[in-house]
């Protein structure tokens, strides 16, 4: 369908201002928050209710227009990048929450409202919506569902697929589907979970069920400092060890020190090779249990220094320093690049090494800022995009780290999402069946391959090109493809 | 080990060809749950054989096991280094594996306060309708390169795949529980079940019968102690062996030979005017009901949707009702895709779960 006519249809039913075509209109959508691959949309459309939404896919899928949903637009793996000849669907208007239920601890939400803003809401009950991706004042709920977004708490407290209940889900021929239900599980097989993390490939998410978790009455949290990384692995290992599962614990390399003290004061040790940020959250009796032996743990795994947050504002402070790794990345240096991997923690210590020699060979600075808890790694590679060829370097040096992440044992994204960025890593984390089965899983939701292609799934094609794959299990991938 | 992939392999290969139905077993402890597998020359393929830890980790809370690894060997493995599985699986009997497991989906008592089965799933191997050897998810916590295959795996009755391997999550036991028993009206139990379910109190298991609420407290001692006192109640003696009742349906509620219902709704649903006895567990969010033969399937389906979930004729006894909730003609054509896209020739254990899977 020719653009104009589909603006036209579509005109019929959403007012003018939420059918954008203008080239100034389009512009503020052309990346989401991987900001290095830019595409201008042919239309936004930016809907207001469920029905709408229904009526925009049936007119999609006619046509054979792709769909390209996005949320706040913070995603980090260009999951929103648009589709040159498809429509961006903008959930943004859809921002109301429904309803909060304090005795059922459940809140109704639509997929535009931002994460903090459902913690917001049910704060009055003594409530929180427990993932916290540190965008969450940001980020929208939807943009959660779509990347099963974690934050600093979720080795307690879970990932967005542990924390919500029900879903609702136009697919891309327009049809609705409840998913999920108001009790703790739902007849036939786990499609709650196979939408959690889909990264808008399967469906669009209109409404959505999260539970609400009942707010600690209390945290404090240790801050202890390391001079040798390897010491300050063993600590987290030795916390696991002991019993403890701390509601977050965090590490920081000594370029991300550095790098954030100088901006927010936080008190970090500037000798140490790595701090660790560890937290205990509960009742007042569990949380001075807990920070007892936590404290001591550190001790005997050979803190240099040790010191415990003595009130709510020392706490912020403490973690305002971890908080602010990005923006401090931002300031000491003209661009920075995320990485997402995630590994067996026991591993830990080879792949800093790994990534060390990598950033001599590449005489690229990298910081590294660690979910330690749940081994998700975020190095921060620290690069000018005015140089030339200094992306591409960084981008080969970000794909260096992701395969040295799949060979211990991990995985190439732990809470960002493949979007566009980690196309060519999916091919060496997966082989060509479990490929096809994705590919499958897609097509049992969305036939026709209009929603958000391109993303999420390389095709079997793209990874025989790509070249980097590796014998698995002594099998060549991709039999069926020629090589050259 | 690899050898008994292979066979395996063969065996739904085999079984493709001749378009013949496989009825997957481990143990059989869960033999009674699901619809009866439907189809012609339908043969067994027995899983035990492929067993044991692969990587267990106490540090990393991580385990990975074969699909026939026993149940209980898996737990005691675990209970060493003071771990466990924390959705505390009903096993149903002796036999019982941790493929069954998975695949059963089933979660015990700590369910409400920890999370199900398919939480704690990270990763599995396993065999398609085709004998193709795949892996999805792996043994980190947070993974999100690729569909979610693992958990869609979980509870699936084994209609979409031979489950090989399994990588789970797994906690420290607590330092301590408590049972404390407190005398009330279901009415009244309901809602404080959800009431304190809303505070950040240690409440690691509820259940609710004959006028009884009894609740387990888990964590350290001195929050443990603190919320007794908050609380009140007596505490329970024999607390172990009562959970474990509950969990192995051995507890007297559950009398053997009856229609056995499984009503999984919102948690505040106040209490039900369905015929028969009741037991509540999950904070209200799970009620079990014990019915006579005459109790009409559509009534109590209709009671669970109400509430906003699904009935489950768990243990049919005398009644001749399909097992599982229906599911709407939108739903249960993505469910049929994907059976034809993991299972194309229909073979895998065909209706245990729907007719049409």
């Amino acid at each position: 369908m020719h653009p104009l006519e589909l603006v036209k249809n579509l005109r019929t039913f959403l007012p003018p201002e939420a059918v954008l075509y203008e080239s100034e209109d389009l512009k503020p959508y052309e990346c989401d928050g991987l900001s290095a691959y830019r595409q201008m949309p042919m239309i936004v459309v930016l809907p207001q209710s469920e029905a709408e939404v229904i009526r925009i896919l049936r007119i999609c899928h006619m046509s054979e227009t792709p769909v390209v949903a996005r949320g706040a637009g913070t995603g980090l793996s260009g999951g929103a990048l648009p589709h040159a000849a498809g429509v961006l669907l903008s959930l943004a208007k859809l921002k109301r929450i429904l309803e909060v239920d304090p005795l059922a601890r459940t809140a109704r939400v639509q997929p535009g409202v931002r994460n903090l803003a459902i913690s917001e809401a049910a704060a009055p009950y003594g409530l929180y919506y427990a993932p916290d991706p540190s965008s969450q004042i940001a980020c929208s709920i939807g943009g959660n569902v779509a990347e099963n977004s974690g934050g600093v708490h979720c080795l307690k407290y879970g990932l967005t697929v542990h924390n919500i209940l029900q879903l609702r889900v136009v697919t891309m021929a327009g049809e609705s589907l409840e998913i999920g239900g108001a009790g703790l599980d739902a007849p036939g097989y786990d499609l709650l979970a196979l939408m959690t993390g889909s990264e808008g490939m399967l469906g669009i998410v209109t409404e959505i069920m999260v539970k609400l978790t009942p707010s600690a009455e209390k945290a404090q949290v240790v801050m202890a400092a390391f001079d040798d990384i390897r010491k300050a692995g063993d600590a987290v290992a030795n916390v696991i060890s002991a019993g403890i599962i701390p509601a977050g614990m965090e590490m920081m390399d000594k370029v991300a020190t550095h790098a954030v003290e100088e901006y927010i004061h936080a008190g970090y040790n500037l000798e140490a090779a790595a701090i660790l940020l560890c937290e205990a959250d509960g009742t007042a009796e569990e949380v001075a249990d807990e920070i007892r032996h936590i404290d001591e743990i550190m001790r005997q795994s050979g803190a240099i220094e040790i010191r415990t947050s003595r009130d709510e504002t020392e706490r912020l402070r403490f973690w305002a320093g971890r908080k602010a790794a990005f923006p401090a990345a931002g300031r000491v240096s003209p661009d920075y690049y995320c990485m997402d991997g995630t590994i067996p923690r026991k591993n830990l210590a080879r792949v800093l090494d790994g990534i060390e020699r990598l950033s001599a060979e590449y005489g690229l600075r990298c910081m590294n800022v660690f979910h330690a808890g749940d081994g998700n790694l975020h190095p921060l590679i620290l690069y000018d995009a005015n140089r030339p060829g200094e992306l591409e370097k960084t981008e080969e040096f970000g794909a260096k780290i992701l395969e040295m992440c799949i060979a211990a044992g991990g995985t190439i994204t732990g809470e960002h999402g493949v979007g566009i960025e980690k196309l060519n890593q999916m091919c060496s984390q997966f082989g060509s069946r479990e490929l096809k089965i994705f590919h499958a899983v897609k097509m049992a939701f969305d036939p026709a391959g209009l929603l958000n292609p391109g993303k999420a799934v390389p095709t079997l094609r793209r990874c025989a090109e790509h070249g980097a794959m590796h014998v698995h299990r002594g099998e060549e991938k991709f039999p069926e493809l020629p090589r050259f | 080990m690899q050898n008994i992939i292979d066979q395996f392999a063969d065996t739904i290969r085999i079984a493709a060809e001749r378009k013949a139905p496989l009825h997957i077993c481990g143990g059989g402890s869960k033999e009674f749950y699901g619809n009866r597998i439907v189809g012609q020359n339908i043969s067994m393929l027995d899983v035990t054989a492929y067993s044991g830890i692969v990587a267990y980790e106490p540090t990393e809370l991580v385990v990975t096991a074969r699909t026939g690894t026993r149940l209980a060997d898996l737990e005691a493995q675990l209970h060493k280094h003071r771990q466990m599985l924390a959705f505390e699986p009903p096993h149903f009997g002796a036999a019982a594996t941790l493929g069954g497991c998975i695949a059963a989906g089933l979660s015990g008592p700590r369910r409400a306060s920890v999370g199900a089965v398919r939480d704690f799933v990270l990763g599995v191997r396993m065999l398609d309708g085709r004998g193709d050897d795949l892996r999805f998810g792996g043994q980190v916590m947070k993974n999100v390169a690729g569909y979610d295959i693992s958990r869609l795996m979980t509870g699936s009755m084994g209609t979409l795949g031979l489950l090989l391997e399994i990588s789970l999550k797994v906690l420290p036991l607590p330092p301590m529980e408590m049972t404390l028993s407190l005398q009330m009206k279901q009415a009244v139990a309901i809602e404080k079940m959800n009431l304190w379910a809303g505070k950040p109190l240690p409440i690691s298991a509820t259940c609710f019968c004959n006028d009884a609420l009894t609740l387990r407290l888990s964590g350290a001692e001195a929050a443990v102690h603190a919320a007794h006192m908050k609380l009140g109640g007596e505490e329970v003696a024999e607390a172990a062996a009562f959970w474990q009742s509950v969990r192995e349906q051995t507890h007297l509620f559950f009398q053997p030979g009856k229609s056995l219902w499984r009503l999984s709704m919102k948690s505040t649903t106040p209490p039900l005017s369905l015929p028969g006895q009741q037991l509540i567990e999950w904070g209200g969010a799970l009620r079990w009901l014990i019915s006579d033969a005459a109790m009409d399937a559509e009534t109590v389906r209709a009671a669970a949707k109400t509430a906003g979930g699904h009935a489950t004729l768990f243990r049919s006894g005398e009644s001749s009702a399909a097992a599982f909730h229906p599911l709407t003609a939108e739903m249960m054509s993505i469910h049929r895709r994907l059976k034809e896209k993991f299972d194309p020739m229909g073979i895998l254990n065909p209706g245990r779960m729907y007719p049409e899977l």
